[in-house]
């Protein structure tokens, strides 16, 4: 199938000292092209580590990731991928940190300005183009990040808790504004988040993880709208998805 | 008061049962006609709804004394609010312009008032410790002889030499050992040792190897730097965070790319304090090496005039030393602020 992500039983082990531990085991999924899937659980089940693997920026010890049937060797611009930190590069202007997968590829001059200019546009930074990454806010870091990785044009954008550091406000703020760019570039955007509200306004799909080893322990597919406004977090049936999740993520957090 | 007897009994056994709740018990007999039942865990709860002013009372003292595991302890003893002192002593807080310059002021007069004062008690003995006016004199003397520029420009050749040609071996590998954890491994404990061992003990083999003249110099200054340089470099490069490693791969940098684009120039503030540091160490080690066998340069004339019993000179020669230290100092000091403008 072309256009999808597939992780076909993945496992993940790692060396703690002596021991051996058990991060992953056999995650199964398929992300269809397009899709906005969230993925929760508490603590120590493995969610960054999923996003790692399928960056690429860690092996699986066992099963496979493909993209487009095509097996993930390593990381690559077709993945792009959104730190809680940010990690936008503090000695780069906003506009040279979303040209920096730009100045890698055999592009004139003026092409790479355009497409830097439309990024910076489509998230909102045109006016603070030439500001250092400190005389930035949290919330603003994160859309230099998010536009640094959507200016690669990835198939996949990779969000590892890009909202976890930010106030509440901000938060709410981000949350449409990555909706938003969601439904204008139709990229397949997969985000991890300890936030189960975010995660059930954010996606189409949310999965659970378990933790110790983390797994796959429900998949859930939101009931809601594709338009959705932050009116929706009052819903019944945004509140009653979300209480479910909610209780799956606490039984599998008391197991750990 | 009904809706808490029937919502909240207290559970039976917990820490503040009725066996410690002292209290309360003077409560209960100011507002209920009855004294409660011996064991009626509920009766505690009762009577913190009643209105009087002595129930409120209780009420606060029921909850300090029944919160986690609280009622066992005596009241935390509370410390007096410690003394205001000036702003000039607080830690960490911006003191007055004022202030500030009246302290860089002192920090370089009361040395000389001192210096003064010290030439003036041992008597005028310029051949002993001379004033500052003869020593500032005796200065004048050596620069009108062109003396002073010429051993100054010797000494600075020789530091940018030697600290040069460390500076241009140190950074490579300094960045090699932060970047690949095979560097350090490989090179660490080599240059760890390697690092201890005074430079200077190595003058007379230097003297052997390579002669008295210039390369013996020059190597005696590099062997003084280039290990620190090597290590400090090393430690600055390692600090980067590893989340901007891994996002350039994402973005599609090759290992390369990585290294140029973005482990060396967040490292560059970073190393070029590291160079500003062992700086100060060259200056040092060009008057050490000068000290032997020279014919030109500052350490140079400070042997020299102590053969003559110039003392006033040898002062001359100390702050002119000082003074250029200082500069190279705060030149390094403005290029690294310049580099790093984007550290906060």
């Amino acid at each position: 199938m072309t256009g999808t992500l597939c992780l076909k039983a993945v496992g993940k082990d790692f060396t703690r000292g002596w021991e051996q531990v058990r991060a992953l085991e056999d995650i199964d999924l398929e992300v269809a092209r397009g899709s906005f899937v969230c993925v929760v659980g508490a603590s120590g089940s493995g969610k960054s580590t999923l996003l790692s693997l399928i960056a690429g920026l860690s092996r699986p010890t066992t099963g496979e990731v493909l993209l487009d049937g095509v097996p993930v060797a390593g990381p690559g611009p077709d993945r792009g991928m959104v730190f809680q930190t940010g990690a936008v590069y503090p000695w780069r202007t906003v506009e040279r940190n979303v040209a920096f997968g730009l100045e890698l590829l055999p592009l004139s001059r003026g092409e790479r300005a355009a497409r830097v200019d439309h990024y910076l546009a489509a998230t909102g930074l045109t006016g603070l183009r030439h500001a250092l990454p400190r005389q930035l806010s949290g919330g603003q870091r994160q859309r230099v990040a998010i536009a640094r990785a959507l200016a690669c044009e990835p198939e996949v954008l990779l969000l590892d808790e890009p909202f976890g550091a930010l106030d509440v406000q901000t938060k709410e703020d981000m949350q449409l504004f990555i909706r938003r760019l969601w439904h204008e570039c139709g990229t397949t955007v997969i985000m991890v988040t300890h936030d189960v509200e975010e995660a059930v306004f954010l996606g189409q799909r949310v999965i659970t993880l378990a933790s110790n080893p983390g797994r796959v322990a429900a998949d859930v597919t939101v009931p809601l709208p594709g338009e959705r406004d932050l009116t929706v977090k009052r819903d019944a049936a945004f509140l009653g998805v979300r209480a479910e999740i909610e209780d799956l993520v606490r039984l599998y957090h008391h197991q750990a | 008061m009904s809706v808490l007897t029937e919502g909240g009994p207290e559970p039976a056994g917990s820490p503040g049962g009725p066996g410690t709740a002292g209290p309360l018990a003077a409560a209960d007999a100011a507002s209920r006609e009855s004294p409660p039942a011996a064991g009626d865990p509920s009766a505690a709860h009762l009577d913190l709804t009643g209105d009087t002013a002595a129930a409120d009372g209780a009420a606060v003292a029921v909850h300090a004394g029944t919160g986690a595991g609280a009622a066992a302890f005596a009241p935390l003893p509370r410390r007096q609010p410690p003394r205001r002192v000036p702003r000039v002593f607080a830690i960490r807080t911006p003191i007055p312009r004022p202030s500030r310059l009246a302290l860089t002021a002192l920090s370089v007069l009361v040395p000389l008032a001192l210096w003064q004062l010290l030439s003036t008690v041992i008597d005028g003995r310029p051949d002993y410790l001379p004033s500052p006016a003869q020593a500032w004199a005796a200065g004048l003397d050596l620069a009108r002889d062109g003396l002073l520029l010429g051993d100054t420009v010797a000494s600075i050749r020789r530091v940018l030499l030697g600290f040069g040609l460390a500076v241009a071996v140190s950074v490579p590998l300094g960045i090699a050992m932060g970047a690949f954890q095979a560097g350090r491994a490989a090179f660490e404990p080599v240059i760890g040792l390697l690092r201890y061992l005074p430079a200077s003990a190595f003058i007379p083999l230097l003297a052997l190897w390579l002669g008295i003249d210039e390369m013996s110099k020059v190597a005696l200054l590099f062997l003084g730097t280039v290990f620190f340089n090597t290590l400090m470099t090393a430690d600055a490069v390692r600090r980067i965070p590893g989340a901007l490693v891994d996002v350039s791969y994402t973005l599609g940098a090759r290992r390369g790319e990585v290294l140029r684009k973005v482990v060396i120039p967040h490292s560059l503030p970073g190393i070029l304090d590291a160079i500003r540091v062992n700086a100060a160490a060259a200056w040092n080690f060009v008057v050490v090496a000068e000290l032997f066998a020279a014919e030109e340069g500052l350490g140079y004339r400070i042997v020299r005039s102590q053969r003559f019993n110039q003392i006033d000179r040898i002062f001359a020669v100390l702050v002119v030393i000082a003074l250029i230290g200082l500069t190279i100092d705060i030149a390094l000091r403005l290029l690294r602020d310049r580099v790093g403008r984007w550290t906060s």
